[in-house]
């Protein structure tokens, strides 16, 4: 009897079940719920130098004035990864974690792109004000002025 | 009554877990942007020294923090960077005192067990002519209990610690340190 109520209600939700899982994971391993064009707009801004590694070098003392901690940096491949970390559960703030990866590749002849990802507490940060405020930050080590490109 | 009672239990406790979800230390809203609070501590934790040799600096600040124990997780010379951490215990006495009390009344705070502290340096040429090198450290440190759940993350902000370590790279270098 019971079996039997097994089969006709619950068989037919294994597969289901197994199906939602498939298609989270590949939808979070890709992000594929935004819209790309739009956030990569969001987290790029281009400035009027090719000096790469004075643009690297700005962009780490940003993330240390920030009070970043840095996890990783390459010259070869431009790329600068930090995190901050802050919280003490006994003080009932809920420890976080805000990880951020600097990208830094040319833009045509002239211009450097700089292209920031930041993911925060399991989930990516599609705001476009967190980026702007970086932006801000690092114009002020660069002494150049961000431009927003398309 | 019952009802109404229950209803008031649980928005208090709805309210509570909005408070507590808004309380997190880091929020991408807040942490991006530069605060006075910030430039000052980048005051606290930055030397100037009269050199142009800023590999020699690099090569000394790791020779330091090996010294202190630390371990060297990432180093590139070219960007002028370098991080290390070290683990270790954090016990403190206090808390088991506090632990120990909170036992026999039926509260259980978990004392401190390990932590990880971490150093990250930054060096890069300053000056109109680049005369001269400033390095920049910063140490925080992550807390866990003995269960090994992650109790606290914070930066370390007293001004001895970054006053004993440049007056170890000072004389580690035979060089004056200045302030920025």
């Amino acid at each position: 009897m019971i079996s039997d109520r097994f089969l006709t209600f619950f068989l037919p939700l294994i597969p289901l079940l197994l199906l939602a899982a498939c298609s989270t994971t590949h939808d979070r391993l890709l992000d594929a719920d935004t819209s790309q064009v739009q956030l990569r707009s969001i987290q790029s801004r281009a400035f009027d130098t090719t000096d790469k590694e004075k643009t690297m070098r700005a962009i780490i003392a940003t993330l240390q004035d920030l009070g970043f901690m840095l996890d990783r940096a390459d010259y070869t491949l431009g790329v600068v990864t930090a995190s901050k970390g802050r919280g003490d559960s006994m003080q009932m703030q809920v420890p976080a974690t805000l990880r951020v990866t600097v990208t830094v590749r040319p833009r045509g002849e002239k211009q450097l792109l700089v292209r920031a990802n930041a993911e925060y507490q399991r989930g990516p940060v599609t705001e476009p004000k967190p980026y702007q405020n970086f932006f801000n930050s690092l114009e002020k080590a660069m002494f150049l002025e961000a431009h927003q490109v398309d | 009554m019952n009802r109404i009672l229950r209803c008031r239990i649980g928005s208090v406790l709805l309210a509570a877990a909005l408070l507590l979800s808004g309380c997190a230390a880091v929020t991408p809203e807040a942490d991006l942007s530069l605060t006075p609070e910030m430039i000052q501590q980048r005051q606290l934790q930055t030397r100037r020294f009269d050199t142009t040799d800023e590999q020699r600096i690099l090569k000394t600040c790791a020779a330091l923090l090996q010294d202190t124990g630390f371990n060297i997780d990432e180093s590139d010379a070219k960007l002028g960077i370098l991080t290390a951490s070290k683990e270790r215990d954090a016990t403190d006495a206090a808390q088991w005192a506090v632990f120990i009390v909170g036992v026999f009344v039926g509260v259980s705070i978990p004392p401190d067990k390990n932590q990880i502290m971490k150093a990250f340096v930054s060096t890069r040429p300053v000056g109109t002519t680049g005369k001269q090198v400033a390095v920049r450290v910063v140490f925080e440190r992550v807390v866990f209990d003995g269960e090994g759940r992650l109790k606290k993350m914070e930066a370390l902000n007293e001004p001895q610690i970054y006053q004993s370590f440049f007056e170890k790279l000072s004389k580690a270098l035979f060089l004056e340190a200045h302030d920025i």
